[in-house]
């Protein structure tokens, strides 16, 4: 909640009365392994707050993020792996709660496009290159500059 | 009355920018030097009644009037000035007028400081200038007028939203909008020069003073509002790729993208025809900036189809300048003739390869913050993206771009020597190396990222100083002529020293507040201790504070090293009626670089409170790099080079006569 507070707040928008402060993760949520609780705070960064701006269940204080951050550490203690934990969030909530989408047809342009304009740029860079070497490799001279040079090796003979 | 007098002033402005628009431009093309100079007058006329509308708007808040439908919303008669003030500008309507009016500003500072600028190119930069001018107070006049009066004035107002009653935001959105407004002058100065035609070294003379003002004021404007949210949230997250720091941040990536192959085209009349369109696109970022924050698209794509009159306004604009700069580049870019050679290993190839990076780190950006909301439009699947995307892709283009940043101001130009840098960069590449190795050794989480991040962030630092000594050629020198030499560097060299120097160290930052930072959450109740980054932070318990406007629950905590208290902090979390909002104020203590970050949590039913505490590791590097980014940026500012040929100064022919005498 408090990331969607930050987006209207900057988006200088009104109608502000659904926000509330408090934070994510409360003592009484913690788990007792380190490690399965580190792993859960991975896992809750790529989870959207669904009620949320922009924010994962790791930084959102509302009441949908403390459900998915509790059913995210059951499932945990229940032994699944992190693929297993989210593909179980993404069967009930759907694909909208994961911060990086998944790489599918829907999601190629934006998966695809840094890679694309990386390539485009050297592929430009490169053709530059190759057009400036040709451009030194043959002497520019125009056809009054080569009749002048004509003219002048002549007087010289 | 006198709001009616700011509302009439805005008119009047709009007349003076629309003779603005067209008078110059005709003078230009017909070699008219009346009509040309009517520019400049336009110009500071204009700049004077926004100003004046401003002013009023202003006036109306600090006597809180009431019957002002803009006041209403946005003040209260206990808020303090300060706030009452900023308040102009914390809402659409004044923020807007903000904009405006500081596009008139950019138009009056060429009219008066670009006295050298040649007749032509100066009327047909100021004719561009009045173009946006005339879009964006149509724009204000018709869907967001901040003068509109009530019938029935109520007693009392709303309130601004209490997360914007702060001195944050009183700083934070001029800055920005400096910036981001800024660039207007680089897109002006590149449409004249298709209009005209004429585009030359001198060209990218006069507009990269222009750029790098713009530049320096992002850059601040990007930090505080960093800074702001750090403080003010209250979990301390600093930056969230959120598509509204989005909107700054892909203006500022292109700007730096701008200055640099500007650079180019300064020195060696490359690039030109990338510098030109470089130049379209960053404001071109600006303009998308800003309806993606205005047009309420961000919120909720049906929300802005319901009520899209704001919207689709600016999108209108958004549409007719992108789409009538590109037009106007395709038609007349070919007539540009290509200028100077260069190899591949040269300083334009390092710079060029700087544009690669930016260039493709913006387009990242680009489409990771529109992707949802197109795909929504056009297909209706809502996906979402957010930090784990950008940090997957944007991460992995920055490496090899700070990896080639010590490089770059090594290399010579037009033939550079690959083998002769790195060998100057000998000391500072192993310098970085044992840097890794002793990170890498004493880092438990995330050692490889931890390492790699310290090491080109030392690197980058390093390479710096590199640029500098070997420049003023101390080791080589005797150590008298190296200093002299070096006092005799010009600006710009130390310009770009601390620029990229300041870029190191936020990268450092960076990476030690997301490895090394501890979060410590625990219920307590008064007199227990939490330990966080050696430090004992004992909570004293809460008090009830009356604030002006708001009333505050202030827990006090005392921080203590080996037993001796070394400060005491507040947190509070306080509550302002008039939104029926509440707001946190972190306690946070600098020790060093590093930050202690104490924030209040819920009440627990068993009567406990939930208290933050966040060991911050270095984290003020973050905004100290950019602090030095924008000292550089000055100091480019003020190099000889740009005062001579660039708009600067008027102090300058006095001088000359006084050493004439």
């Amino acid at each position: 909640m408090k990331r969607f507070c930050l987006v209207l707040a900057l988006s200088l928008l009104a109608g502000l009365s659904l926000v509330r402060p408090g934070f994510a993760v409360n003592p009484d949520e913690v788990l007792a392994d380190p490690a399965l609780e580190s792993r859960a705070r991975e896992i809750s960064l790529e989870l959207r707050c669904l009620v949320c701006q922009n924010q994962s269940i790791d930084d959102s204080n509302a009441d949908l993020a403390h459900d998915l951050r509790v059913l995210v550490r059951e499932r945990l203690k229940e032994g699944d792996t992190d693929e297993q934990v989210l593909d179980y969030v993404v069967s009930r909530y759907g694909e909208f709660v994961l911060l990086k989408p998944r790489f599918s047809v829907r999601t190629i342009l934006l998966w695809g496009t840094p890679v694309l304009i990386l390539l485009i740029g050297i592929a430009a860079i490169l053709m530059g290159a190759r057009n400036r070497a040709a451009r030194r490799a043959t002497p520019a001279l125009s056809a009054e500059e080569q009749a002048e040079i004509d003219r002048l090796m002549k007087r010289g003979e | 009355m006198i709001t009616e007098l700011g509302h009439y002033a805005l008119i009047l402005a709009l007349a003076t920018a629309l003779v603005q628009s067209l008078v110059p431009l005709i003078g230009a093309q017909r070699n008219d030097a009346g009509m040309m100079a009517v520019g400049p007058m336009a110009a500071n006329l204009s700049f004077v009644l926004v100003a004046f509308s401003f002013l009023t708007l202003t006036y109306a808040y600090v006597i809180s009037d009431f019957s002002v439908l803009n006041v209403v919303e946005n003040s209260h008669s206990m808020k303090p000035m300060l706030y009452k003030i900023t308040g102009v500008w914390g809402n659409h309507e004044g923020s807007m007028l903000l904009w405006v009016l500081i596009l008139v500003l950019f138009s009056a500072l060429v009219a008066n400081f670009g006295r050298n600028l040649p007749d032509k190119l100066r009327a047909n930069v100021l004719s561009a200038q009045a173009w946006i001018t005339v879009a964006f107070l149509l724009f204000i006049l018709l869907t967001s007028n901040p003068f509109m009066r009530l019938a029935n004035p109520p007693a009392e107002g709303n309130d601004l939203n209490p997360i914007l009653q702060d001195l944050g935001l009183a700083i934070h959105p001029p800055l920005l909008y400096l910036g981001y407004v800024g660039f207007s002058i680089s897109f002006s100065f590149a449409i004249a020069a298709l209009i005209e035609g004429r585009l030359d070294a001198a060209w990218a003379r006069w507009v990269r003073p222009w750029t790098l003002v713009a530049w320096t004021f992002l850059t601040a404007g990007i930090s505080m509002g960093s800074y702001w949210a750090y403080y003010e949230l209250g979990w301390g997250g600093w930056w969230f790729w959120d598509p509204v720091e989005n909107a700054s941040f892909m203006p500022w990536l292109a700007g730096t993208a701008l200055l640099h192959s500007a650079l180019v085209m300064e020195k060696r009349e490359a690039l030109k025809v990338w510098t030109v369109l470089l130049s379209i696109l960053t404001f071109s970022f600006s303009l998308l900036g800003t309806f993606l924050v205005r047009s309420g698209v961000l919120t909720s794509v049906h929300a802005f189809a319901t009520d899209p009159a704001r919207g689709v306004f600016i999108l209108g604009i958004l549409a007719v300048f992108i789409g009538g700069a590109f037009a106007l580049f395709g038609l007349r870019a070919t007539a540009l003739r290509t200028g100077g050679l260069f190899a591949p290993i040269s300083r334009e190839g390092a710079l060029v390869l700087n544009n690669l990076f930016l260039t493709t780190a913006t387009a990242t950006v680009l489409v990771g913050t529109l992707y949802p909301l197109l795909l929504e439009a056009t297909t209706g699947t809502k996906i979402s993206v957010g930090a784990p995307f950008f940090n997957l892709t944007f991460g992995p283009l920055m490496i090899p771009l700070m990896i080639a940043v010590p490089f770059g101001p090594l290399l010579a130009w037009k033939r550079g020597d690959l083998m002769g840098a790195t060998q100057r960069l000998y000391a500072a590449i192993g310098i970085s190396i044992l840097v890794g190795l002793v990170v890498m050794a004493f880092t438990t989480d995330e050692p490889v990222l931890a390492a790699a991040g310290m090491a080109i962030g030392a690197f980058v630092i390093l390479g710096a100083l590199t640029d500098l000594v070997n420049r003023s050629g101390a080791g080589r020198l005797p150590a008298a002529t190296a200093w002299a030499r070096f006092k005799g560097l010009p600006r710009s060299a130390f310009g770009t020293a601390f620029a990229h120097a300041g870029l190191g160290i936020t990268m450092i930052g960076v990476v030690a507040a997301s490895v090394y930072s501890t979060e410590h959450v625990s219920a307590m109740n008064a007199g227990d201790t939490v330990e966080a980054g050696g430090y004992t932070v004992r909570f004293e318990g809460l008090r009830d504070v009356q604030g002006p406007n708001y009333t505050a629950k202030s827990g006090l905590f005392v921080i203590s090293r080996g037993g001796a208290e070394v400060a005491r902090v507040t947190s509070a979390k306080r509550f302002y009626p008039a939104r029926q909002m509440p707001t946190t104020e972190a306690g946070i203590r600098t020790f060093g670089a590093s930050q202690l970050y104490v924030a209040l949590g819920d009440m627990e039913s068993n009567g406990k409170l939930v208290v933050r505490v966040w060991w911050k590791s270095w984290v003020t590097f973050i905004w100290y790099g950019t602090v030095l980014m924008m000292i550089g940026g000055a100091l480019s500012l003020s190099d000889r080079r740009l005062r001579i040929g660039a708009p600067r100064k008027a102090a300058r022919p006095a001088r000359t006569a006084e050493a004439v005498a």
